[in-house]
Order: C-alpha cells, then structure tokens, then sequence
C-alpha cells in the first residue's frame, strides 16, 4: 500500500526520531511510504489560539503536498484531527477527513494490523491524548456510557513484553493544549504534574502517548524535577 | 475585563487547596459515572434530549406563546422582560404591589445573572436565599462559584467560621450534620416571617403551563406553601414541548449534576394555591441574540447541571470565581461572551479543548467546538493582546513556505544549542518556569529522510 507520510512540523523539527520510527515500522508493515518533501504545518497552532485566519497559506502548503495521495499518515492526533475538521480539499468527493489517518487508527483499521514484530519489555503507562480520544474516537472516551475499547491500548497489548498499567484518571487531559501551555501556564503546568504523579503511582517506566505534543509538555516537567520516568511515542514503542 | 490566566494563577498559589477543589469535583463527576451507568440506555437518552431542546429552539416563539396561553388559562400571571433590568423591574413591581419587605428566594441562576439581589437590597428589600449552598455564601459576603454546588469552594471549617459570626454557631464546630441543623433552624425562621416567595425554574411545559422545580432541600417548596405571592422567573430557554419531555430531562438532570437518580424535591406547579399569586417572569437578556448566532445558539440548551464543570480540569484547578461570570466553567465560557465578548474574552481560551465537557453534557451541547469558534471571533475582532497576534502573524508566515520554515527550524535549533542555559531559560520563557524546553537536534526528520531513503545529504 502507498501511503504518505505527514509530519507534524514539532515532530519534524524536534522529535525526528518519532518519525523515522513510524516510518519504519509502516515499512515493515508492507507499505511503500513517500514523504513530500515541502511540507509544513497543518495550521493548528494559530488556529487554536484564535488565528485561523493567518494560517490559510499553511493550509494550502498542506493541500499542495497531500492532495495528490489516498491514504496520508501522521503519529499525532491532534494534528490529524485539525486537519479533518479544518481542511476542505479541493474535491469535495474526496475530504480529507476520510484520507488522513493518525497513525494507530490506520494500523487498526485500514492495515488490520493483528500482530507486531519485536518486543518491548518495560512497564507502560498510556496517556489518551484527548484530540485522538475524544477527537478522532480512537476509543471510547470515560464520560460516555459504551463499551469500553482503546485502538492505541488494543495495540499496545499485541506488543510482547508491554505490561500495560491501569490508571486511575486514565483520560485526563494533560494540560499542554497549545498556546494554552504558555498563556495559562499555572493550570497547564499543575494539570501536567498531576497526570505525571499518576503514571508515577502505578509504577509506569516508560510514558506513552499518540501525541508528542502532550509528552513534549510532560516531559519538559519530568526532566526540570528529574522524575525518573521516561517518555516515548507510541510508535516507538511499537517500532521498539 | 475578567483575566483568567491570572486568577488561575492566584488560586493555585496554594496547592494543597488546589488538589482539595480538584478532588471534591472529580468525586462529583465520579458519582455522575456511577449514576449514568446504570442507565443502558444512557447515550440515547442524550441524544433525544439533544433532540428534543434543538427542536424548541427552533420554534421557540411558538412554545412561548403557548405557555403564556396555558398558563395563563391556569391562573398564573405571565410576564415578559426583555432584559435583566426590565426583569427585576418587574419582580420590584408586584413586590411592592404587596407591600413585601422580605423575601425568601430559592436558588435561580437567572436572578444572579440579573444581580436581582443587590437590586431589592437597594431598594429597602431584604432578600435571604434558602438553598443551604446560597445562604451559606450569602452570609459570608461571597459569591457561587459553582451553578449547582454555590458554595463549593468552601471548607467544611470556613462555612462553621461563616456560621460563628453571622448565625451563632458555636465557635470552632465544623461537622456538617450540626452546620446544617443550625442553618436549618435559622432558615425555618426566615420562611416564617417573609412577605413573599421567588423561586427559579428547571422546565416549563407550553402543552400545560406549568412549570417544575428541582431541588434537594425542599426549600422552593418551603417558599411556594409559606407566602401568597410566588414569582417563578426564568430564561425563555427552559421551555419544553410537552409534559411527555419531562422524563427524558429529569432523568439526565440529577445523575449529571450529583449522580443521584432524581434530586429530592421535584415540584410541579400548574396553578397559584387558592388566594395567592402566582407569576412566572419570562427573560430574555441576550438569549435571542444568541439564538440569532447559527455557531452559538445551541448553548441555550443547557439545563444547568453543572456537570461540564465537575468535568473540566480546568475549573478543578482554577475554581469558579477565577472566570469572573455569574456562569463559570465551560458552559460560561461559551455564554458570557455573548453578553460582552471584550470583557469575557479570555475565557474560551481557559481551556485546553480536551472535549469533556462536551462528552459529559446531557443535551449535547458541541462546547469545546463553540470554544475555538469564540477564540476565531476573539482574535478577528481585535481582543487578543498585540505580542500574541505579532507572533501567529510570523507563525503563518513561517508555515506558508517551505523554504521559510526549513530556515527558521535550522536557526532555532541551532541557536539553542548553542546558548547558554540562562539566555535561555530567562524571564520571558514562560514555557521554562516549571518545564525544560524540547531537545534541539541537529537534524530535522526531513535531513534525515533526504540522507537515508533519498540517499542525498543536501
Ligand atoms: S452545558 Fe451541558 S453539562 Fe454544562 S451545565 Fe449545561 S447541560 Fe450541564
């Protein structure tokens, strides 16, 4: 399968590992993955903080590079969930919203992924970022009253060696939330400790997450007060 | 203007006191879990209650005249105000009529947005709210800071404290069962000697003009029996269609707000009791005007649970007063600035747009999506500060060339690499108070792919 990988611009700029893990592993999934080189940035940040109207130039940027594929792939689900909601292509027949997948959704649902090569050995504590989880319903979020399921959880589990730990407010926000970490830095920084403590209370190692935007904000905690709890993309650990 | 951020910041200077808001709500909101668990048809009960309000508003007018129609069939006095103003104008009006003095008030969110009680109190009349929450609040000279639990942000020890000096309790005694006695005790004596009754309401049918009240004390129902003048106000929007609806919206109203299965008082009232009156105020202030806004009407939904609050890890850890409007929390943060967006523009950017409040909300109400609509209208209309507008400016440029932006990460990265950690972490870098910034590397993703799948180190 031909897929297109879409690169947030954070993730591009300051995670390039988290990249290349996606990719690889979508390459030892069986898919021939291009990268368009000229791509930027969805839109989102400016959108988030009021400013959807100076990021029509970053969307069309979008458009120029990923119109052109069926099936684009990116490791964050906020970005995706932007994109979906935000970017109309030009056919109409053809939104975006059914051709930009988040990385685990498209693992699940159009790759049926049923087993993962490699293992993972450590003590996983899953963070639901809230644009994947209450955005794209990559599972059933905590104030809904239906049957329980989590696509990057689902995943995970299929990883050997992965202990996934229970958390007590397992779906709570983080606090990161864009502009929102720096302008109301009191609340983000407390909501960003107290989801730490939580991993922390139940053991976890090692911190995941379908978005490095939250573990960006969360690590940036962990490593100021040198908590010894590591981070890593979902797709890394996948990948791992 | 109401700035959030900083009183968030004051309310978790004490963070011991953060965690014990935090904790207190998310309990709420667990007790809510339990509650609409139990309930297997809990996400179709949502729906049709979304239904059912999205339908009234759309023929609003109709199902207000038909309610006048009815009610008034029935004995009761309508009466319209088309603002906050006209409406305790209105309350003033048939209070003096009667001679009232004093009144006892049960709780009403609309005549705190209509600041009914400052109002009388200028004009020689005594007011006192008997919802335990409320009067607890009034008494110390404070206002809610929650729409279902007012006084919320009160320690068991500071509500005794209240109690001391205003009612007598004995000094230092704190046990809510005592607390509650003497407030009981106190209250008992103001329903008593009052002149008149004013009370909120939760629905009012058009098809029986009626109207029901939901309380957990009783004390709507101490006011209604105890004064022959009973003036029920509410906003145009609590209207329902049929008395068929009730039961959708009265089982979704207690689970959501308190988990419990109905609140303890359910009080239907069709009629005044023989000699009295009774009156129903009709408000709109600002209600059609949101109505008239296609990306907002459907905020008018809200039936007042609270349970976006409970919700809402913000307000947990930012408390109800820090967003300066009579409604707090999400819901607030969607309505207040459709009264004065200047003045209230800051708080749809109190939220991080995680969604919970839109996935807890009985009626559906899409609040995180009216957020980002209202930050859209904030930051077209010019109420966002000038260094953040200058910095989205140059973002948007950045990302609306490849060219630009590969250039500008470059620099940035190499830029932090290679300055000292207190350039960096200086008084401007709000991010690195509490966090250390992102790694810096050497490489973007995109150096990478060219070197190792396009086989070109450019
Ligand atoms: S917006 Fe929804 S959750 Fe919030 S108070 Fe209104 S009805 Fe309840």
């Amino acid at each position: 399968m031909r897929v297109a990988l879409f690169v947030p611009c954070y993730i591009d700029q300051l995670y390039p590992h988290v990249a290349v893990a996606t990719l690889e592993l979508l390459e030892s999934l069986g898919c021939t993955v291009a990268f368009p080189l000229d791509q930027t940035c969805c839109g989102q940040p400016m959108a988030n903080a009021g400013f959807e109207h100076v990021s029509a130039k970053a969307m069309s940027v979008f458009i120029d590079n990923f119109d052109l594929y069926d099936y684009i792939v990116a490791p964050s689900g906020s970005c995706v969930l932007h994109v979906h909601e935000h970017i109309k292509a030009p056919d109409s027949s053809r939104p975006f919203s059914d051709r930009v997948f988040e990385f685990c959704q498209f693992l699940m649902d159009v790759l049926e992924v049923k087993e993962l090569p490699g293992s993972f050995n450590q003590k996983v504590g899953l963070h639901e970022s809230c644009h994947g989880l209450r955005g794209l319903r990559l599972g059933v979020s905590s104030e809904l009253r239906k049957t329980p399921y989590s696509k990057p959880a689902h995943l995970l589990s299929m990883k050997k060696g992965v202990e996934l730990v229970p958390l007590t407010r397992w779906d709570e926000c983080c606090g990161f939330g864009g502009t929102f970490a720096v302008s109301e830095e009191a609340v983000s920084v407390k909501m960003g400790k107290d989801r730490i403590q939580d991993h922390l209370d139940h053991e976890v190692e090692v911190l995941t997450s379908t978005d490095m935007s939250c573990l960006m904000h969360l690590d940036g905690l962990i490593k100021k007060e040198r908590i010894p709890l590591k981070v890593m993309h979902i797709a890394e650990v996948l990948n791992g | 203007m109401v700035n959030h951020a900083k009183n968030a910041e004051a309310f978790n200077q004490d963070e011991a006191r953060t965690n014990w808001h935090d904790e207190t709500l998310w309990f709420v909101r667990e007790k809510r879990d339990k509650a609409s668990g139990q309930i297997p048809e809990w996400e179709a009960l949502r729906e049709l209650a979304s239904g059912i309000k999205d339908h009234t508003l759309s023929k609003l007018d109709v199902y207000l005249e038909e309610f006048e129609k009815k009610a008034t069939e029935n004995g009761i006095k309508v009466h319209w105000a088309v603002d906050a103003q006209a409406h305790n104008e209105k309350v003033f009006e048939i209070l003096s009529d009667h001679g009232v003095k004093r009144i006892v008030k049960s709780k009403s969110m609309l005549t705190e947005e209509c600041h009914l009680n400052p109002y009388l109190e200028e004009k020689g009349i005594e007011v006192v709210d008997t919802d335990l929450g409320e009067r607890i609040v009034q008494l110390a000279e404070d206002t809610p800071s929650h729409i279902v639990l007012p006084a919320i942000h009160l320690k068991k020890e500071e509500v005794g404290e209240v109690f001391h000096n205003r009612i007598g309790t004995d000094k230092g005694a704190s046990d809510p069962y005592y607390l509650t006695e003497a407030a009981r005790q106190h209250l008992r004596q103001q329903f008593l000697t009052a002149d008149a009754a004013i009370t909120g309401v939760n629905f009012a049918i058009a098809e029986t003009g009626g109207i029901v009240i939901c309380t957990n004390e009783g004390n709507a129902d101490m006011g209604v029996h105890t004064q022959n003048v009973h003036i029920a106000c509410m906003g145009i929007e609590k209207i329902i269609p049929r008395a068929e609806h009730l039961g959708v919206f009265l089982r979704l109203l207690a689970r959501s707000a308190t988990g419990q299965h109905l609140t303890v008082y359910t009080s239907h009232l069709h009629k005044p009791k023989e000699g009295s009156e009774l009156h129903v105020i009709l408000v709109d202030n600002g209600r059609t005007e949101q109505l008239g806004r296609p990306d907002f009407r459907n905020s008018l939904k809200c039936i007042r649970c609270g349970a976006c609050m409970n919700t809402c890890p913000i307000y947990r850890r930012s408390g109800g007063h820090s967003y300066g409007s009579t409604i707090p929390g999400p819901i607030g943060a969607i309505l207040s600035p459709g009264y004065d967006l200047e003045k209230y523009s800051s708080l749809p950017f109190a939220s991080t747009l995680c969604g919970s409040c839109s996935d807890v909300c009985p009626v559906k109400i899409d609040i995180h999506t009216q957020l980002y609509k209202w930050r859209q209208v904030a930051g077209a209309e010019g109420h966002i500060a000038g260094s953040k507008k200058r910095a989205m400016r140059f973002m948007g440029m950045v990302f609306g060339s490849p060219h630009f932006y590969r250039k500008v990460g470059r620099l940035m990265r190499r830029a932090a690499r290679f300055m000292p950690n207190k350039w960096i972490y200086n008084r401007r870098n709000v991010w690195g108070k509490s966090r250390e910034i992102p790694p810096m590397p050497k490489e973007s993703f995109r150096d990478w792919y060219m070197k190792n799948r396009l086989g070109n180190g450019k």
